[in-house]
């Protein structure tokens, strides 16, 4: 499961799908310039690769040249102390904070420094630390406003009386589609609630129940599990592990190492901006600077 | 039986309640009763009466146009828009200046009216546009600086004497265009006294039955043509706000990041809520100022005062519900902006208070002895610049009380189909999918 470079070869040769256009310029004199040697490993193995990453807020550096791939399919972790610069890399990726240096690729395009809704509409989807539920709208409503694509989101389709009738047709198949979803996070008795009227905990199920129904193919979970009750827990693993077998892949920010020692297949460690190291759980726990990392040491 | 013949007789008529436009029908009809009966305690003949029922009817009319416009905006996508008035001004007079007659003074374009109108429209669009697309980007406040001076720019423009020979200048641009009303029912729109067209000759006959004058049908002539486009603005937004769109926008109001977050590009929908709204503004100043039974634009008309009138309408019906903000447009300009000169010379009719002390001291020194006569006449002779204060001490209390609005119906689904819990679709052939796991 290690997604180190030097794994690339063999995962480009097995995995270039149907209906990846490789980019003409691939020939290997072209090949020096990140974007292309990006685009050049695209493997659809590997559909987020973070490159030298850096961001700085005026004299404090945040994330220090962090890079790091996350594998298709995978339950990826991405762990490190309070500050190790996890939530801005986040950040980062997603575009909520362009980076000073460094580079993102989703599916072998550079999506370094495009503007939050462009990163959703491309398929990586992000979860927030705290909730961000809509309050003042019902969770059916928080639910519905998140597929792309809405006809309705056009005043003219929306208002003219002949163009209208589409988006309502549109309107029913996504009420039906936000029904299933709500009933698989369980929390279809709460459709017509208001958002802020929900526990700390059903608010984490609603953001990932609303971030799925943008239709995400990597979801990055910040995390998820703060504040929540270890049945909800359970719930939200479970459906994690159940929408992983459908395809989707995750990277996870954690701080129970428990959790993600059991659930990850493959985990990133931070600190001070860096990566400290990354591979399979049993590899990390035996980690030494880890460990030390995680008890406050200095390293 | 027969009981159950009873709740399914008043059934429809509870259903027919729920409806918002039974409300609205509810709410006008109220109003015209009221001023109606305040009319006949003034003894008012038909005339009077309706000129009456009528003025009413158009303040509320074009104060649901305008609180509608602001809705969009700021109760929907939460912009906070502070220059209203701007707006409103750049609709009337563009149109005035597009569809005055050129002979006139200050010369108007002569341009035909609907195209003068998109015009005005369109002006108010484009001026909220150039001042808010930098400001759009920026925190909410940043927005209620820059359109809160920017319509003082606007009104301190058309004032000031540089201009006068386009604008008028203070004294106003007094060349307007030709009314509606007045073009359908008169075969010389400038004036009220040439002969009738056809359907003149049909509504002043009509109307002449009940003892109404020709100015007053032409007036309420042009009120009803308010009203209808109040219904089709209504109409128009509430399919917009009830829809995808003002889904979107709802959520830029409750959280605009995490809107961007799930693929919406706000500051887009932002700029069309925003451009959409100020369009509406700038109706509602044409309709409001520049046409029917008014003589003259003025700069002074359009002060931020009548801004906050416009917020306080929308806070009382209730932000984010367009039924709310024609019923808060209705209720302000009837109850508290045309009733409390209305109820004073009811009162000045009925008892003797013309020996009314000339400030307030010597309105209060007699309630020392027990006499209130001389306060009450004070505070009623002064009611017209009092009721403003009334007006803020309503604000403060809605505000701290029922920020929802009276009506409380800000928090209404946005969406193009029913999101009531009937709607769940019925599963039972598909028990195995997601729920049925039983943690």
């Amino acid at each position: 499961m290690a997604t180190v470079s030097d794994a690339g070869d063999d995962i480009a040769d097995a995995a270039v799908p149907e209906g990846v256009d490789l980019p003409e310029g691939l020939e290997p004199e072209s090949a020096d310039s990140d974007v292309e040697e990006g685009a050049k490993e695209v493997p659809r193995g590997l559909p987020l690769r973070v490159k030298g990453l850096r961001k700085e807020f005026g004299g404090i550096t945040a994330v220090d040249g962090a890079s790091f791939d996350v594998e298709e399919g995978s339950l990826t972790g991405l762990i490190g102390p309070n500050g190790a610069g996890k939530s801005t890399t986040f950040n980062c990726i997603t575009g909520v904070h362009e980076p000073t240096a460094g580079d993102v690729f989703f599916r072998g395009e550079e999506i370094t420094g495009l503007a939050p809704h462009e990163i959703t509409r491309r398929g990586l989807v992000r979860t927030f630390q705290i909730a961000r539920q809509l309050d003042e709208m019902t969770v059916l409503e928080n639910v519905m406003l998140a597929p792309g694509g809405q006809r309705g989101e056009s005043i003219a389709r929306s208002v003219v009386p002949g163009l209208r009738g589409g988006v309502v047709e549109q309107e029913r198949e996504l009420r039906e589609e936000a029904w299933e979803t709500l009933e698989f996070f369980e929390l279809d008795h709460l459709a017509t609630e208001y958002a802020g009227n929900l526990s700390g905990g059903q608010r984490k199920l609603l953001e990932l129940a609303r971030a799925l129904m943008t239709d995400p193919e990597v979801l990055l979970l910040d995390e998820p599990f703060a504040g929540v009750n270890p049945t909800l827990e359970e719930k939200l693993l479970d459906r994690i592990h159940d929408l992983r077998e459908q395809g989707l892949t995750f990277l996870l920010v954690e701080h129970d190492m428990d959790l993600i020692m059991e659930n990850c297949e493959h985990v990133i460690v931070m600190h001070q901006g860096r990566v400290l190291d990354e591979g399979p759980p049993e590899q990390i726990q035996d980690n030494e600077e880890v460990v030390e990392a995680y008890l406050g040491g200095e390293v | 039986m027969s009981e159950s013949t009873a709740r399914d007789a008043l059934d429809p008529l509870r259903a027919l309640f729920a409806h918002d436009a039974a409300k609205v029908t509810a709410m006008f009809l109220a109003i015209w009763a009221l001023f109606y009966a305040f009319g006949t305690v003034l003894g008012y003949g038909n005339n009077g009466l309706l000129a009456l029922v009528r003025r009413v009817t158009f303040l509320a009319a074009v104060y649901g146009i305008v609180v509608l416009a602001l809705n969009i905006q700021w109760g929907y996508a939460g912009l906070f828009n502070i220059g209203v008035a701007g707006f409103m001004a750049v609709g009337a007079y563009t149109v005035s200046m597009l569809s005055g007659s050129p002979t006139g003074v200050p010369p108007g374009l002569g341009l035909p009216l609907p195209i003068g109108i998109l015009g005005g429209m369109l002006a108010a669009t484009v001026v909220g546009l150039v001042a808010a697309l930098p400001a759009l980007r920026l925190k909410a406040d940043y927005l209620a600086i820059v359109t809160v001076a920017l319509s003082e720019i606007i009104r301190i423009t058309y004032n000031t004497p540089a201009f006068a020979n386009i604008t008028g200048g203070a004294s106003g641009f007094d060349n307007l265009p030709t009314s509606p009303a007045n073009a359908l029912l008169l075969s010389d729109p400038s004036s009220t006294i040439s002969e009738p067209t056809a359907v003149g000759e049909a509504v002043f006959s009509l109307f002449a039955q009940f003892g109404i004058q020709r100015f007053t049908a032409i007036n309420t002539v042009y009120t009803v043509g308010v009203l209808v486009v109040l219904l089709v603005v209504y109409l128009v937004l509430e399919r917009a706000g009830k829809s995808p769109f003002g889904r979107v926008l709802k959520a830029v109001r409750e959280d605009e990041t995490a809107a961007q977050s799930l693929g919406k590009d706000t500051q887009n929908f932002k700029v069309r809520a925003f451009a959409l709204g100020c369009g509406l503004m700038g109706l509602a100043g044409i309709l409001w100022f520049a046409m029917g039974p008014r003589a003259s634009v003025t700069p002074v008309t359009f002060r931020p005062n009548i801004t906050f009138y416009i917020f306080i309408a929308l806070i009382i019906g209730g932000a984010g519900s367009n039924t709310g903000s024609v019923l808060g447009g209705a209720l302000f300009a009837s109850l508290l902006f045309e009733a409390p000169p209305v109820v004073r010379n009811i009162v000045t009719d009925a008892f003797d208070v013309s020996a009314d002390p000339s400030n307030l001291i010597e309105a209060l020194v007699p309630v020392a002895g027990g006499d209130l006569v001389p306060l009450a006449g004070f505070l009623l002779n002064n009611i017209d610049t009092l009721r403003f204060i009334g007006m803020g001490v309503l604000l403060v209390v809605l505000v701290q009380r029922r920020p929802d609005g009276l009506l409380g119906a800000r928090k209404e689904t946005a969406a193009g189909v029913s999101l009531a819990a009937n709607t769940r679709p019925d599963r039972s052939d598909a028990a195995g999918n997601g729920g049925g796991d039983g943690e």
